[in-house]
């Protein structure tokens, strides 16, 4: 079966590797080429801690225990050159400032129903935890599950293993279908014609954009998001930290300027501090605005950071759906067509276990996840398209 | 002349020389420890901040860009 996928981003590169490993004859087509937007601006999250009871955080919870082999099987398999995925299963830290410690309570004792470990730490594990963290915070909760990697590193990695498993990668853009007897039998790009049987579409946030090229119509938008880099230290922050004020800024459809802090640091040094949510389309001026606001925060959680020098500022694009959930399945009116996409800001954590359904759409290969939730006809998502 | 102590050792060099460059006169290319290895001097303009050090107990200085003081200490940092 030849596959063509759309988009060389996490989400795609793990489609590929998945389907070509199941003999698929794939083709990966990019504009830009590997990583080239959103999963190289982002902060390579593999996160459970932040999702509340619900499909997401099922597929979060598989697809989090598939990235633990999944990165060392990348790690052990690398090419020339490759660098390494930095997967750290770190474990993240959940903290809660006075007032907002009856909340993240509530919320963890939900998350612990479906299994996920939230452990509360008192004042010396905490200290040791995290000994630089602001003496403020009122309650603070341990979730060894939650990892990290870095993104760009990981899409290299699982591209470069697939194409070794035979895919191919062309470095164009998408212009339009080819379409036979109602049936979407290839694409048409600015260097030509790709032959497939089936197309799966993981184009994050322009997946709405290269829907409407193929004659599909499907509802995802761009949501913003900045992050601030540091300059390489001696290492002060030991886990994922973040004010739990972060899921409520995840779930929120406000279009409004919207910062949570996430505190970090990485095998490089450098400590990443995000992060914020606008909903501006496309616009690529984010002003000075999201980092000042997610700056002040980050100092009220480490006061070290008020005397560190920014290296750089970064932001990329996150694809979500307007019900905030993945857009993973078979398109409810183009025949041949697949998406995977729809992320959010968790697109990272969530690849491997997307890869799995696609591989499940188009191929048939058994799972043990449930696809129906993320289906992209799904009546929440038809509304808005 | 100067003389600055770096790690705990007088290093010397002239007037108006970077620390970079009183640490390069002296033989030393690399001053930092991060998890890929020893680190100094990169763009040697400020922009990349591999040079960076301990100055005086001041942390996450760029040597390139610091003029060395007669009398400062440098220490080395380090990312394990």
């Amino acid at each position: 079966m030849r596959i063509a996928v759309i988009g060389a981003g996490i989400v795609g590169a793990a489609c590929a590797l998945e389907l070509a490993e199941r003999g698929a004859e794939v083709v990966v087509v990019d504009r830009v080429g590997v990583a080239g937007e959103t999963s190289s601006r982002c902060e390579g999250n593999l996160l459970v801690s932040d999702k509340g009871p619900g499909a997401e955080a099922d597929l979060a919870i598989a697809s989090n225990r598939m990235w633990r082999e999944l990165a060392a099987r990348l790690d052990a398999d690398r090419g020339p050159g490759q660098p390494e995925t930095e997967f750290e299963a770190k474990g993240g830290v959940v903290v809660a400032f006075p007032g907002g410690e009856a909340a993240l309570e509530r919320f963890a004792e939900a998350q612990r129903t479906i299994g996920i470990r939230a452990e509360p730490l008192d004042a010396a594990a905490l200290r040791a935890a995290e000994p630089h963290l602001s003496p403020e915070v009122a309650l603070a909760l341990h979730y060894p599950e939650d990892a990290q990697l870095q993104p760009s590193n990981a899409t290299q990695a699982l591209l470069a293993t697939a194409l070794r498993r035979g895919a191919r990668l062309l470095v164009t853009e998408v212009t339009g279908a080819r379409i036979r007897a109602g049936r979407l039998v290839g694409l048409e790009t600015v260097d030509g014609v790709v032959e497939a049987d089936a197309v799966v579409n993981c184009a994050g946030p322009w997946s709405g954009e290269v829907a409407a090229r193929l004659g599909a119509r499907l509802d995802i938008r761009p949501r913003r998001g900045v992050i601030l880099v540091t300059t390489p230290m001696p290492q002060r922050v030991f886990h994922k930290v973040y004010d739990a004020d972060y899921v409520g800024a995840v779930g929120s459809g406000d279009a409004a300027l919207q910062t949570s802090t996430v505190v970090e640091s990485t095998p490089g040094g450098t400590v990443l501090i995000g992060s914020s949510r606008e909903r501006v389309g496309f616009d690529e001026q984010p002003g000075i605005a999201p980092a000042a606001a997610i700056a002040a925060k980050a100092v009220r959680l480490f006061p070290f950071l008020a005397d560190t020098t920014l290296l750089r500022s970064y932001f990329g694009f996150r694809p979500y759906a307007p019900d905030h959930l993945p857009v993973i399945g078979a398109d409810p009116q183009v025949e041949g067509l697949f998406h995977a996409t729809g992320h959010e800001g968790a697109g990272i954590g969530l690849a491997p276990a997307t890869a799995a359904l696609v591989a499940h759409a188009v191929l048939g290969t058994p799972t043990d996840l449930d696809p129906a939730p993320f289906l992209p006809g799904r009546a929440s998502l038809q509304e808005t398209a | 002349m100067i003389r600055i102590i770096v790690d705990d050792r007088p290093v010397e060099g002239r007037d108006g020389q970077t620390i970079a460059g009183v640490l390069i006169g002296a033989g030393r290319t690399e001053w930092r420890t991060a998890q890929t290895g020893g680190r100094g001097v990169f763009c040697g303009i400020g922009v990349c901040h591999d040079c960076l050090v301990t100055v005086n107990g001041l942390s996450g200085v760029r040597a390139c860009q610091r003029e060395a003081v007669d009398g400062d200490v440098v220490e080395r940092e380090v990312r394990a």
